[in-house]
């Protein structure tokens, strides 16, 4: 069940760990592509942060705050991608509250506007596998780290990487990396508000 | 139907450098440029693109850009927007200079196309 306290508890350790790993994700970015990935989901995600600062938003409607400080705020690649996932979350939250439903919904947005395949080398290779993992109960942060490795042989067929060809292969796609990162903290913030039910939310000094 | 013409890049300086070498083949073609992020980096901008598109006065846009992203935020923004805007997967130089030096003779928008076609490589 995605409701207002766990969206902004995984938004707000998806933030956290964005911000930490930045370099490691522009590192990583770099090469294979233009080495700004950590940088843009960091300007992005500090953006998504403020979002939380509207007052008594619906799960929807800050799903779709979310996709538009990202589509706005990111500038590479991931900004579209990301912002699709989650702005179509947002027009089917209002029918259903199910994550692995919702992360499907996010999985066919990301095949949609980027064109990618399973196996492309891109962050599909970790959204198209967690929403049976969340339905059958058996997301880790081990199996999400298993997603995000399994791209480090594939040959980049989309996205920058692709410029490189068979050059891409023996490197983690950041995108994935970053991919795995958002369904960790999706696994704190579900562990999180197991502990601490009654999150102080919004207006936080966290914020 | 007039046709407008709308460049999407990365990097401001390209967007304005074939804006420059098209202007001198197509003066009277609206065209419009959206280049870089909001503070000028490498990247591209929905809210950019946007005003680009809709700043354009042209009947029919005709849109190209640089890579892959650019096209992503190119969708996104052409989903939410009433314009006519057809975007094409070509050589980027030549295809919006052949597009703008055929928009200013006066040919349609299905003709250009059909001359674009060979170069087409994204």
């Amino acid at each position: 069940m995605l409701d207002e306290a766990l969206l902004f508890k995984w938004m707000a350790a998806f933030d956290h760990q964005i911000q930490t790993d930045k370099a490691y994700l522009s590192g990583l970015d770099a090469e294979i592509g233009d080495g700004d990935h950590g940088d843009n989901m960091a300007r992005g995600m500090s953006a998504v942060m403020h979002t939380f600062k509207t007052p008594d938003q619906s799960v929807a409607e800050q799903l779709k705050a979310i996709a538009f400080a990202l589509i706005s705020k990111v500038g590479g690649a991931a900004g579209p991608l990301y912002g699709s996932a989650f702005l179509r979350m947002s027009k089917a939250a209002t029918d259903t509250q199910q994550l692995d439903q919702l992360i499907q919904i996010g999985a066919d947005a990301i095949a949609d506007r980027g064109g990618a395949n399973f196996g492309d080398k891109t962050m599909l290779d970790v959204w198209a596998y967690v929403p049976a993992m969340l339905e059958h109960h058996t997301l880790s942060s081990a199996g999400l780290a298993q997603l995000a490795a399994n791209t480090k042989p594939m040959q980049a067929k989309k996205g920058r990487a692709s410029y490189l060809g068979e050059r891409s292969v023996g490197h983690l796609d950041p995108g994935a990396v970053s991919s795995q990162e958002l369904f960790q903290a999706l696994l704190l913030a579900q562990a999180d508000l197991k502990t601490s039910p009654n999150p102080a939310m919004k207006n936080g000094t966290d914020l | 139907m007039t046709i407008g013409i709308v460049l999407v890049s990365h990097v401001a300086e390209l967007a304005q450098g074939i804006a420059k070498l098209i202007q001198q083949v197509a003066p009277d073609v609206p065209l419009t440029l959206a280049g870089g992020t909001a503070d000028y980096e490498v990247g591209t901008d929905a809210a950019k693109i946007t005003q680009a598109i809709e700043a354009n006065p042209g009947d029919e846009l005709m849109v190209f850009y640089d890579l892959g992203s650019a096209k992503m935020t190119l969708d996104l923004v052409a989903e939410m927007s009433t314009r006519a805007i057809y975007r094409y997967d070509t050589a980027f130089v030549e295809s919006a200079y052949s597009a703008a030096a055929l928009a200013q003779a006066g040919v349609g928008r299905l003709e250009i196309e059909a001359q674009l076609k060979p170069l087409r490589i994204k």
